[in-house]
């Protein structure tokens, strides 16, 4: 095949885009895992919760996509809390299998339920008139909605990294989990940091299935096609690094992207092919610190 | 002495008199449902298509005749090695005599060589590949509803008709993808149009984008969709997303169910055309049981063609036992005897099955309707089209199966 300069810039627009549906997902797995360590296996079902919620909204209540970008992440987000609250919070302190397996449960448990009221085909979800349509670039055709998807996630990470690592509220949630005790005795409530936290987490993963809902299905299944490919991911960026998972996730996108253009039958196993190298090479992933 | 021996004459006799009429009277018989119960093709097949098996055992009246039909289902997952497992398993260990349904190729064809060997009956209905009537065919197997040779020579030709002379095509990985790839080609090139490329994605994939850039820079004027269920879907609405369609390439959807026209959803899927050998507003017939079957359904869906064609196969099955009196528990027995009788149901109408297992029927050429033309929830599709059985599937002088060449 020979390379067409045009279709390789294509290429990785492409992946670009895909890549902040990771890097939207990983940074909420990398928040969990960084302040609360909880390797949190009900992702996926929180993300197809999230597009679930706006297919809700927009069929039931006539809410549309604006408000839903809002409204289904903090529902979500509440959903999670309660979560932690009723559940995670018991295991706090004790070996992370425990944490994996639970979520793993709670995720199989939701889409079970979800798969029984909707089967495995997918709901429509239109993308919101003023996104239709899209831009010819000369090397391709950009759909609006796409490039908007794109510069909505790299705000959001940002943002979130922001918030973490250079804000007081940040600090004093590192700080927490560094040392519960320490900070408790500082008069900051800590259960209560982190059950929002989780919600914080899981309200990025509400707000990729909403920003998903139109390119994608509205499947029950959605999140479990993605999540394995996601935590690869989070591994090879490092646990719990947050500007790590954001730029591997983009990373990875673009990667899979070019996979898809030279080999396309190796574009499901590109990722994991990576994640085994890094591990190999570093096994606290590229940008993760040694345990 | 001589009172003796003949009490033991008698004895055995009458034993073997009695064995005689216990297998003259075996009216049981147990089916499986093998299928894809919880992935991509769970709504098109599935416990949809358990829920015909049932309806046909009720249908066939073989239950007031003082038959015993029993039902089990079983979910292959899309997965060859486990499709086997569960069709060994329910030969070897459950007694089961027929296998139904199997949607993927795939596993399709994995199972049709386990059925053959412990000779019981196959009905496909879900899996598409011709390679079950051709190079893998068996005494034991016949396949319903539809297969690539037909939707390659009803929806490939009629594209090609219509000035369609470009192809590229986005291909399944697995084996349905490339006999309809394989096939289609085939149609497009004696037709006198050309294949420019294609590419071969992963089963269940998300993203078509990258797929489509290609299909979209090849400058093909027809893009063939050799995948089915999610796929399809998929690369339907990213294809309009992508201005694809806009840009003047069209869409040929190779094999399209009712179920991913409901996924899309009308304003995207409007006008694409394709072939169904089913569809449930066709008459009054396959109204009825349409009506009968969604109210079974959990989200009160009609059949799709798979489903449908679950049913007209098991009624054809329960046909020939009754002509039999009783069941053999000969699968090849059986299919000869199924071969032998005319097929006539509610659902596909008049038809036959050939030597090589495959049954005729009509297919129909559809039109998905307008937003503005849907007058209920499944009114969907616009008939454009009929192709008669004998026009629509493999002639047998093309088959390779080596039944036929005895």
């Amino acid at each position: 095949m020979s390379i067409n300069l045009q279709a390789l810039f294509a290429q990785l627009l492409v992946g670009l885009i895909n890549g902040s549906f990771y890097a939207l997902l990983s940074l909420g797995l990398a928040v969990i895992f960084g302040m609360l360590n909880i390797i949190n296996f009900a992702h996926g079902a929180l993300y197809m919760m999230g597009a679930f919620c706006a297919y809700f909204l927009l069929n039931a209540l006539n809410i549309g996509y604006w408000p839903a970008l809002i409204v289904a992440p903090v529902a979500v987000g509440i959903f999670g809390m309660i979560l932690e609250r009723t559940m995670l919070k018991w295991i706090s302190g004790l070996d992370h299998l425990y944490g994996l397996l639970l979520t793993f449960g709670m995720a199989l448990i939701i889409q079970g339920v979800f798969q029984n009221y909707f089967g495995s085909s997918g709901l429509p979800y239109a993308i919101p008139d003023v996104l239709k349509g899209g831009m010819n670039l000369g090397f391709m055709f950009l759909p609006i909605y796409r490039g908007w998807v794109v510069i909505f996630s790299l705000i959001v990470c940002l943002l979130t990294w922001y918030l973490i690592e250079r804000t007081r509220l940040g600090a004093n949630l590192r700080a927490a989990t560094e040392n519960p005790t320490l900070v408790r005795a500082f008069g900051i409530n800590v259960p209560r940091m982190i059950t929002l936290t989780y919600g914080l987490g899981v309200g990025l993963a509400a707000l990729a299935g909403v920003l998903s809902a139109p390119i994608n299905q509205v499947r029950p299944l959605m999140g479990a096609d993605l999540i394995i490919v996601v935590f690869a991911v989070v591994v090879i960026g490092g646990m719990g690094s947050i500007m790590g998972s954001i730029i591997t996730g983009f990373a990875l996108g673009i990667v899979e992207g070019l996979t898809k253009y030279f080999y396309p039958e190796a574009s499901n196993t590109v990722v994991f092919v990576l994640m085994v190298l890094v591990l190999l090479i570093k096994p606290s992933g590229l940008t993760g610190r040694a345990a | 002495m001589k009172n003796k021996m003949t009490a033991l004459l008698l004895g055995t006799a009458l034993t073997l008199a009695t064995a005689t009429i216990a297998s003259a009277q075996d009216k049981t018989v147990k089916i499986g449902s093998l299928s894809d119960q919880s992935g991509l093709y769970a709504d098109l097949a599935g416990p949809g298509s358990t829920l015909a098996a049932q309806m046909a055992a009720e249908d066939s009246g073989l239950m007031a005749k003082g038959w015993k039909i029993d039902i089990i289902s079983g979910d292959h997952q899309n997965k060859p090695d486990i499709g086997s497992n569960i069709a060994r398993q329910w030969f070897d260990v459950d007694k089961v005599d027929t296998i139904v349904d199997v949607p993927n190729s795939g596993v399709a064809l994995a199972v049709n060589n386990i059925v053959k060997e412990k000779n019981g009956v196959y009905i496909n209905s879900g899996a598409a590949t011709s390679d079950l009537t051709n190079a893998q065919c068996s005494p034991n197997t016949v396949h319903w509803t539809y297969d690539t040779y037909m939707l390659a020579h009803s929806t490939g030709q009629a594209m090609v008709k219509a000035g369609g002379d470009s192809w590229f095509f986005l291909t399944a990985d697995y084996a349905f993808g490339a006999a309809l790839e394989r096939d289609t080609s085939e149609v497009v090139k004696s037709s006198g149009g050309k294949v420019v490329g294609g590419v071969k994605h992963p089963l269940n994939t998300a993203d078509f984008s990258s797929f489509l850039l290609q299909a979209q820079s090849s400058k093909a004027k027809v893009i063939g969709l050799a995948n089915a269920g999610g796929d399809t879907t998929n690369s339907i609405k990213q294809a309009a997303e992508f201005g694809i369609t806009k840009g003047g390439q069209k869409l040929a959807g190779l094999l399209l169910f009712i179920t991913d026209v409901k996924a899309i959803g009308l304003e995207t899927a409007q006008g694409l055309s394709f072939t169904e050998t089913f569809y449930w507003d066709l008459n009054d017939d396959t109204r009825a049981f349409s009506k009968k079957f969604a109210a079974r359904m959990k989200n009160s869906a009609p059949p799709s063609m798979v489903q449908a064609g679950v049913y007209a196969g098991l009624m054809h099955y329960f046909k020939a036992l009754d002509a039999l009196g009783s069941n053999p528990h000969d699968g090849a027995k059986i299919v000869a005897k199924m071969k032998e009788i005319p097929t006539e149901d509610p659902l596909f109408g008049k038809g036959t099955i050939q030597p090589n297992g495959r049954t005729i029927h009509s297919a129909y050429l559809f039109e998905v309707k307008k937003p503005s033309e849907s007058k209920s929830a499944w009114d969907f599709y616009k008939l454009v089209g009929t192709v008669p059985g004998d026009q629509a599937f493999t002639p047998l002088d093309k088959s390779t199966c080596a039944l036929l060449k005895k």
